[in-house]
Order: C-alpha cells, then sequence, then structure tokens
C-alpha cells in the first residue's frame, strides 16, 4: 500500500495533465466545430482502435517484428563494433572515421535505395531501423570499455592478467551501464527506422497505415495507428529501462 | 653494506613531453631492508608516486637498476600488494569479491582464498560489510577493503600511493593507526612484518607511520634527505603531542624546503 500510495504520490501530476489535454483536445473538437478529418476527437481515436475497420493485429504484429529485429541487430552490431574498436587499436583507426561517415549520412534518404536493392519486405524496414540507431551503441560500448581508472589496469598488470581476463572481469561490465543507456536512445530510434522504412516501400504494417489514410482522408485511423506506434515504443523502452535495473543495479542514477 | 630488499641504484626517469623532454628522476640511489616501513615525502610533482611505479615495475626507469627480493626488475614484479590514493573497488561487485579480485587476476581459485579475506575484512573493521557494494560504505572504508584487497595475497612488499590523501583529516589519522595495526606493530615480530614504501603529502603522517623518511625535491626528483625515525613503537595518539614528534616534523620540512624556518623559536 504505501509502495502504491508512493507511485500515486509520484505520478498523479503526470495523469492529470494526460487526462487534462486529453479532455481539453475533446472539448476543442466537440465544441470548436472542428472538421474530423482535420483532427479527430479522441473518441473517435478510441472507436478506430477497438471497432474501426481496420484489421489492426497483422500490422502491429508485422511492425512490432521489426522494431524488435532492427533493435537486436543496432545492439549486437553496435557492441560487437565497440569491441573491436577498444580491443584494437589498429581496428579503431579502420572503423572510427568510416562509421562516423555513416552515421553522418542522413538515412532516411537512403531508404529508397532499400527499395531498390531489397524490394518489398520486413526485412530492409528492419535494416533502416539498425540503420539509425547502431551508432550511439557503438560509441557508448567503446567509451565504456575504455573508461576504466589507470590504476585498476595497473593492478591487472601487477598480477600479470591476461588481456581477455580484464576485458571479461573488468572492462566489460564496467561498459554495460554505458551500452544500455545507449540502448535506450536505440530503441526510439529502430521504431523510427521501421516506419520510415514502411513509408517509402510496404504493404503491411502501422506505416503503412497511416500512409493509406492520406488517401482516404481517414485521419483518426492515422491516430490510432500513432497510439499503437507508441505503445510499442513504450513497451521496448520500458524493456531496456527493465533491463538496465536488473544488469546494472549499481549504475542506477547515472542517467 | 647489507642488500635491502629493496635496492635502488642511480634510477633516474625521463620522459618526452610537448615541449620536449622533462626529468622526473635523478640519481636516486636507496636501500630499502625488509620489514622497514619507509615513506617518501616531497613536493607535487616530485616524482615519488613514479618512483613507486618503478619499483613496482609498471614503468620503466630510464636509467640505474632496480632490484626488489635479488631481481632486477624489468616488467611488473608479483608479490607487491598495492593501495592507490582511490580505493578503485569494482562497482558491481561485493566487498568480499573486490578483496578477491586479485585471485582471479593471477589465476588462483578465489573459493581457497575465500576464509582468508573475511579474516582481513573482519581485522580491517569490515566484519560485517563482505556483501555490500562499494558505494554503501564510507571513503574511509572503502580504502580499508582496498588494504585489504592487497593483502590478500600476502604479498612481502606493500605499495601505497598516498593512500589516504583523499580522507578528511579525522579519518586520515584513524586510518593512520589502523594501519599500523593491521602491518602488525604489536604483535609480529620486526622482520616478519611486511616492508612498506608509502607515499604521502603529509610530514605528520609519514613521521607518525615510517620506520624511516625519504625526503625528496622537485624537477626532477632526487633525494634530499633520509633520516631514520626513532619513535617508539607502538605508535600511540599521544606521540604526536610530544617534543620529540614536533622536531622530526621540523627537520623533514626544513628538507623539504631547502632552508630554516625564520622566526621558529624550537
Amino acid at each position: 500500500m504505501t509502495k502504491l500510495g508512493a507511485m500515486a504520490n509520484r505520478y498523479w501530476p503526470t495523469f492529470a495533465l494526460f487526462a487534462f489535454l486529453l479532455a481539453s483536445w475533446q472539448a476543442a473538437v466537440t465544441f470548436g466545430n472542428i472538421r474530423e478529418y482535420l483532427l479527430p476527437a479522441p473518441l473517435s481515436v478510441w472507436n478506430a482502435l477497438w471497432h474501426g475497420d481496420t484489421a489492426w493485429w497483422p500490422h502491429l504484429w508485422t511492425t512490432t517484428f521489426e522494431i524488435i529485429g532492427a533493435f537486436l541487430m543496432a545492439a549486437v552490431v553496435g557492441v560487437a563494433l565497440g569491441v573491436a574498436i577498444a580491443w584494437s587499436p589498429i581496428l579503431a583507426n579502420a572503423l572510427v572515421p568510416f562509421l562516423v561517415f555513416v552515421n553522418t549520412l542522413p538515412k532516411v534518404a537512403i531508404a529508397p535505395l532499400f527499395l531498390i536493392w531489397m524490394g518489398y519486405g520486413i526485412f530492409p524496414n528492419m535494416l533502416m531501423g539498425a540503420l539509425i540507431g547502431f551508432f550511439p551503441v557503438v560509441i557508448n560500448t567503446a567509451v565504456g570499455l575504455s573508461q576504466v581508472e589507470p590504476d585498476m589496469l595497473d593492478l591487472g598488470r601487477v598480477f600479470n592478467a591476461p588481456k581477455w581476463k580484464i576485458f571479461v572481469k573488468i572492462r566489460i561490465p564496467n561498459a554495460l551501464p554505458y551500452i544500455l543507456s545507449a540502448l535506450k536512445i536505440t530503441a526510439t530510434a529502430a521504431v523510427v527506422g521501421a516506419i520510415v522504412g514502411e513509408f517509402v516501400a510496404s504493404q503491411r504494417g502501422l506505416g503503412y497505415v497511416i500512409v493509406t489514410t492520406q488517401s482516404s482522408m481517414n485521419t483518426s485511423v492515422a491516430f490510432a495507428a500513432l497510439v499503437w506506434i507508441s505503445v510499442v515504443g513504450l513497451l521496448l523502452y520500458g524493456a531496456v529501462v527493465l533491463l538496465a535495473h536488473l544488469w546494472a543495479p549499481w549504475a542506477e542514477g547515472v542517467d | 653494506m647489507a642488500k635491502g630488499l629493496i635496492d635502488l641504484e642511480q634510477v633516474g626517469m625521463t620522459y618526452q613531453a610537448a615541449s620536449g623532454p622533462v626529468e622526473a628522476l635523478a640519481g636516486i640511489s636507496a636501500s630499502i631492508g625488509a620489514g622497514e616501513f619507509v615513506s617518501l615525502v616531497g613536493p607535487s610533482g616530485c616524482g615519488k608516486s613514479t618512483l613507486l611505479r618503478i619499483v613496482a615495475g609498471l614503468r620503466p626507469a630510464t636509467s640505474g637498476t632496480i632490484t626488489v627480493a635479488g631481481r632486477a626488475v624489468t616488467q611488473p614484479i608479483p608479490d607487491i600488494g598495492m593501495v592507490f590514493q582511490a580505493p578503485i573497488l569494482l562497482k558491481w561487485r561485493s566487498i568480499l569479491e573486490n578483496v578477491l579480485l586479485p585471485a582471479e587476476l593471477a589465476g588462483k581459485d578465489p573459493r581457497s582464498l575465500r576464509s582468508r579475506a573475511e579474516q582481513l575484512l573482519e581485522m580491517a573493521g569490515l566484519g560485517g560489510f563482505g556483501a555490500k557494494l562499494p558505494r554503501e560504505l564510507s571513503g574511509g572504508m572503502q580504502q580499508r577493503a582496498a588494504l585489504c584487497r592487497a593483502l590478500l595475497l600476502d604479498p612481502p612488499l606493500l605499495l601505497m600511493d598516498e593512500p589516504f590523501g583523499a580522507l578528511d583529516a579525522m579519518t586520515r589519522d584513524d586510518m593512520a593507526l589502523e594501519l599500523l595495526r593491521i602491518w602488525g606493530e604489536k604483535d609480529v615480530a620486526r622482520d616478519a612484518r611486511k616492508t612498506v614504501l608509502f607515499v604521502t603529502h603529509s610530514i605528520p603522517e609519514a613521521v607518525f607511520l615510517s620506520d624511516r623518511v625519504i625526503v625528496m625535491s622537485a624537477r626532477p626528483g632526487r633525494i634530499a634527505a633520509d633520516l631514520r625515525i626513532d619513535l617508539p613503537r607502538p605508535r600511540t595518539v599521544e606521540l604526536r603531542a610530544t617534543e620529540a614528534f614536533g622536531k622530526l616534523n621540523l627537520e623533514i620540512f626544513r628538507a623539504l624546503t631547502g632552508k630554516t624556518v625564520v622566526g621558529t623559536a624550537l
């Protein structure tokens, strides 16, 4: 009860603001005579979510699959590249300028090329999300692996510890909070990438739904798709926060 | 002269800075016997920490020879315990796991040293804290845990680089007494004690702890004086108020500044 009470105490302003905004929005549309195709009322969006003609499940599933795929690809590739950079100066010199170059490219602009190279499908959209989200993981992994006190490394040298042991016992745990912190950014980027990919080329997915409402002027469906996207995004973000809480409790409150 | 545990023979160290070569240490010769507690005192930048690392084999000297226990030091030597200014405990490990780290790094089975680690923590007054994370302990307690870590593999030589420098004055004095107790000032025979090389900024701390204080001058670091501290052991808090203690402090101060103190009537 006390824990619940504390949570209520902490989060009631959040809910109050949210409820106030929804109510004002509904009131503005109802009494302000705003046309439905310009700005649908929250209640219409609610209806589109549950009682409309759109079969949400396949779209929701497709986009979620793309987002999770993009997230995992970005995480695995990002950590691997970060480890490579921290492990070997030669690899660092080879990779870093190239990765910086890739990162400065506007990834959204490459999306049409993905269509030419890979056609329609789930994979190119995943790849777009991964491409947008992997860079912070690389940087934070490399930084976290190298930010170890020199004295601690001296301690390793005194005991003649092999390089891999220093990596496993000291550098990698040290990098964990940095990596998890980057993965929060990646979680958001994966959503953006998947939706952008669907905008450019798709036959299914929440991004596809939004594009089709452009021609039908069915704005409430577009809003409903937005709701689903934010639900998926929030769940993924929450999962990363939970993971950080479980894997790196010592770093709590660092970011 | 009999060979000591540590023998330094004309040790010099020059490093390349952006503005050219900088001579950090020059002509350091000293012999430190087994079981001796020796402090290195000097101004910032006199190279005393560098000298400590040279003895440990962590930095190469550019001239001279260093011998520890009869062997020339050319690479990091085992059988030493190191304590630094910061406790540098691993944040994600419990205190006990931190104390056991040297065993893991040295490729020994940490389970076999678990009871020794627990004994050390007990001795350092951290008996109930083995399962805590470092951030749950105060700075002084963390530094005591770092001392336990340094003692885990029972090294004959303890190298301490301003270990109490980051602590407040009162904790610092407590830690000095604590260190002497753990070192075995009361209950361990003189030649069975660990040899300690202790770097500090604080003259009273050096006098209080040591059998001998080596005073260094700055740029390049040279030995300015090498004083024996013939104060009775075990050292007590009252010792700090004695005339002999004050005289030794002044003597070291003079050696440090290289001049007599004006206006001090002692």
